[in-house]
């Protein structure tokens, strides 16, 4: 049988899936955490306490006021030391909430018994409710807050659940290792989400490259209705939307719009796990599984890791100094992560990977001409010209840039990673999004 | 003769014919009524299309001025590359009194030079100012501070401001700058300033946008403001024209007399000068004695 996939551009990148082997490790907790008030897309959340208060695990400490906002909840317990700007991942300061640790007591309320509870007892709104009060959002990377995608806009209707457990992005390993290991309890989650979305079929995505996640989780899906596992060919980006969407039901999401205009509602699986953690055990999003990585660390791994430890923990953990040979330290995968000022940076709810990059993988080659071979045309996934956005974005020409599609590019490098002239195209045709949107909502004022 | 050639010259003279009168109607009736000074001024300016006026190119300005002659008040409207001399000849032409601004140039209000804010980091994306700002806070860890990539020398129509290798900081060239404002708007961390010239050049100025508490700037780069407000201080009573806030000072060029009181004061030498006069007087020279400013 030929495996499914989208059918337009992308690329198949080395998978490197080193830590694949490695079970999940539960990182010890440090001393002090940072939580930054603006883990997620939206606006970012209020803190709720000050300076001094105690806190548990799981006290809601910010609050998410607008409408794409989320809450954020206490890691560990202790003494908040101060709300102040603390460094991200970026280098800039933002607002955070600094704790100072004594012990790891839990909010009472919260049901920490590893027993899998089938049974959903509540409905819809509740569900939508609880996931809200828990915090959670996407945790592919992108952080959307998960209870907004499901408050359904007037007239709309979802007739899918996808569950995206691709994880096309090379190294990473998080998603993989949840699959193996905590089956039952993300499957339980899937069966709250087709609840929530008020349908009555979810489809598991996974990439063939996880031969043994697919086995396990088609096994277990097996007595559950309505959920289907669906092994696709490996190919980059393939865990971005619509290109999964794509890939599972063949439906093209229309360009400006949300995947619910065509009936579906996308979430990762690890965002699967965590609403089942929220509304069967009352448990808000304070840790997520992140994935240590690099090709030339003598040791790898993945670790449940609290929100607001600094990656550098999980290095000690691994029993890995940062030395000459780590050239690039990347928050998130290789194709669409961040490259970062060093391993002091806390992790947050989007942190899916820490990847280390060497010297001759970190390297970005020597910038030459465009000879217009196309390459970038036919590998990207969105059908866009990506030398001609970037030529525009260099010249400044923004009004070009959005005629051409610029808005409509889901950065996923493909273009830049296909280069063969080494070109900067994603760079410049995110200058040229950022400002085609600057431009865009300037117009929606006048 | 040949029936083709006839039938040819004759067809072609009618539509030819036909097409004039369309022609000279069309001319006629819908003919827009230009103001010809318009025409005229945009002669007078400098022809740069810089925008530094605020308008879009030359005739823009033009447009403005006319239209504001015929209100009676030119309302401030300024060539900044023309300077006085452009502006006194289309005052004459257009028979209004033009206000005469006082000369101005590009200050970059950042010192962190490769020496005092060292690299931490290495930056490998593309070279562009706008772009690398976009990612991270800098080389240096300031996220204030200049980036070193250019926009503003790209920006630049008349060559008058240059990276400097050494420091890695823009210089700007007094003779050429005609303070259009073009980097001003091109440095995403708005680190560049027009400011008065000051009187035979003398103007002092903090070089420094860094806003976070002392302890944090100076962490990143030597030359920080740390805003400790020493030179407040040092600044004499009569004049106060410094003022300290979100520990950043700043320089008011309206009230400050180029003294350079308080270039000494300043513990991270975040204050430059410039105290090279314009035309070299004896006295003007003598008094030089603070370090000068890049």
């Amino acid at each position: 049988m030929r495996l499914r996939t989208f059918p337009k551009g992308g690329v198949h990148p080395s998978e490197n899936k080193i830590s694949a082997g490695e079970t999940i490790q539960v990182l010890p907790i440090p001393s002090r955490v940072q939580l930054h008030l603006g883990q997620h897309l939206g606006a970012p959340a209020v803190p709720v306490v000050s300076k001094g208060d105690r806190v548990r695990v799981g006290s809601r400490i910010a609050e998410g006021k607008s409408f794409i906002s989320a809450h954020l909840h206490s890691s560990v317990s202790g003494t908040v030391a101060k709300i102040d700007d603390v460094i991200d991942a970026s280098g800039y300061r933002r607002p955070a909430v600094v704790i100072d640790v004594d012990g790891d007591e839990w909010e009472a309320d919260i049901d920490r018994s590893p027993e899998l509870i089938r049974e959903i007892k509540v409905d819809a709104e509740t569900i939508v409710e609880r996931i809200k009060a828990a915090g959670v959002v996407g945790l592919g990377g992108a952080c959307f807050p998960t209870h907004v995608k499901y408050i359904f806009p007037e007239g709309k209707r979802a007739d899918t659940v996808i569950i995206n457990a691709v994880e096309c992005e090379p190294y990473l390993t998080s998603d993989h290792r949840l699959m193996l290991e905590r089956a039952d309890e993300i499957l339980v989650g899937v069966q709250i989400l087709m609840r929530a979305a008020r349908v009555e079929s979810a489809i598991i995505g996974i990439e063939a490259n996880k031969p043994d996640a697919i086995e396990i989780m088609s096994r277990k899906a097996r007595s559950l209705p309505g959920i289907e596992v669906i092994p696709l060919k490996v190919q980059y980006p393939q865990g971005a939307e619509k290109q999964l969407i794509k890939a599972l039901l063949n439906r093209e999401v229309p360009s400006g719009r949300l995947p619910l205009d065509v009936g579906c509602v996308v979430n990762n699986v690890g965002t699967a796990l965590a609403v089942y953690e929220a509304v069967q055990k009352n448990k808000p999003l304070v840790e997520r599984v992140v994935t240590f990585t690099g090709r030339h660390l003598p040791a790898t791994g993945n670790f449940l890791v609290r929100l607001g430890v600094p990656a550098a923990d999980m290095a000690a953990h691994l029993g890995i100094e940062l030395d000459e040979e780590t050239a690039k330290v990347i928050s998130g995968g290789p194709m669409m992560g961040k490259a970062i000022a060093g391993l002091d940076v806390p992790v947050t709810k989007g942190t899916s990977g820490i990847v280390l990059l060497s010297e001759s993988h970190a390297r970005r080659h020597q910038v030459q001409n465009c000879i217009r071979c196309s390459r970038c045309i036919t590998v990207c996934p969105m059908g866009l010209e990506p030398w001609l956005l970037e030529k525009m974005a260099q010249l400044d020409r923004f009004e070009e840039c959005e005629s051409a599609g610029a808005a409509d590019c889901i950065e996923c490098g493909s273009c830049s990673y296909t280069c063969p002239s080494s070109r900067p195209l994603l760079d410049f045709i995110r200058y040229g999004k950022v400002n085609v949107m600057r431009i865009r909502a300037a117009r929606r004022q006048k | 003769m040949n029936p083709v050639i006839v039938y040819s010259v004759v067809v072609l003279g009618l539509v030819a014919a036909g097409a004039a009168v369309i022609l000279f109607v069309v001319a006629k009736k819908f003919k827009v009524d230009e103001d010809p000074r318009i025409d005229e001024v945009t002669e007078m300016l400098p022809g740069a299309n810089c925008g530094g006026c605020g308008y879009p190119g030359c005739r823009g300005l033009a447009e403005a001025l006319v239209r504001a002659t015929d209100k009676g008040d030119l309302g401030g409207l300024m060539c900044p590359p023309g300077g006085n001399e452009t502006m006194a000849r289309i005052g004459e032409y257009l028979g209004v009194a033009v206000e005469e601004a006082g000369p101005t140039v590009a200050v970059v209000r950042c010192g962190g030079s490769r020496a005092k804010a060292p690299a931490k980091l290495e930056y490998d994306g593309p070279e562009r100012c706008s772009i690398a700002h976009s990612l991270f806070a800098g080389e240096s860890g300031c996220a204030y501070g200049c980036l070193g990539l250019g926009d503003c020398v790209t920006a630049c129509d008349f060559d008058a401001i240059h990276m400097n290798r050494e420091t890695g900081l823009p210089e700007v060239d007094e003779e050429k700058c005609v303070s259009c404002g073009a980097c001003v708007t091109a440095c995403p961390r708005n680190l560049i300033e027009i400011r008065p010239l000051g009187r035979n050049g003398r103007r002092v100025w903090v070089a420094c946008m860094n806003r976070e508490p002392g302890g944090v700037a100076r962490k990143a780069c030597k030359a920080a403001c740390i805003g400790c407000g020493l030179c407040v201080k040092a600044c004499p009573e009569k004049i106060q024209a410094i003022t300290l806030e979100n520990n950043l000072a700043y320089i008011d060029p309206a009230k400050c007399i180029a003294c350079g009181l308080c270039i000494p004061v300043c513990p991270t030498g975040a204050i430059q000068a410039t105290f090279e006069p314009v035309k070299p007087k004896p006295k003007a020279a003598a008094a030089a004695t603070a370090p000068s400013g890049s």
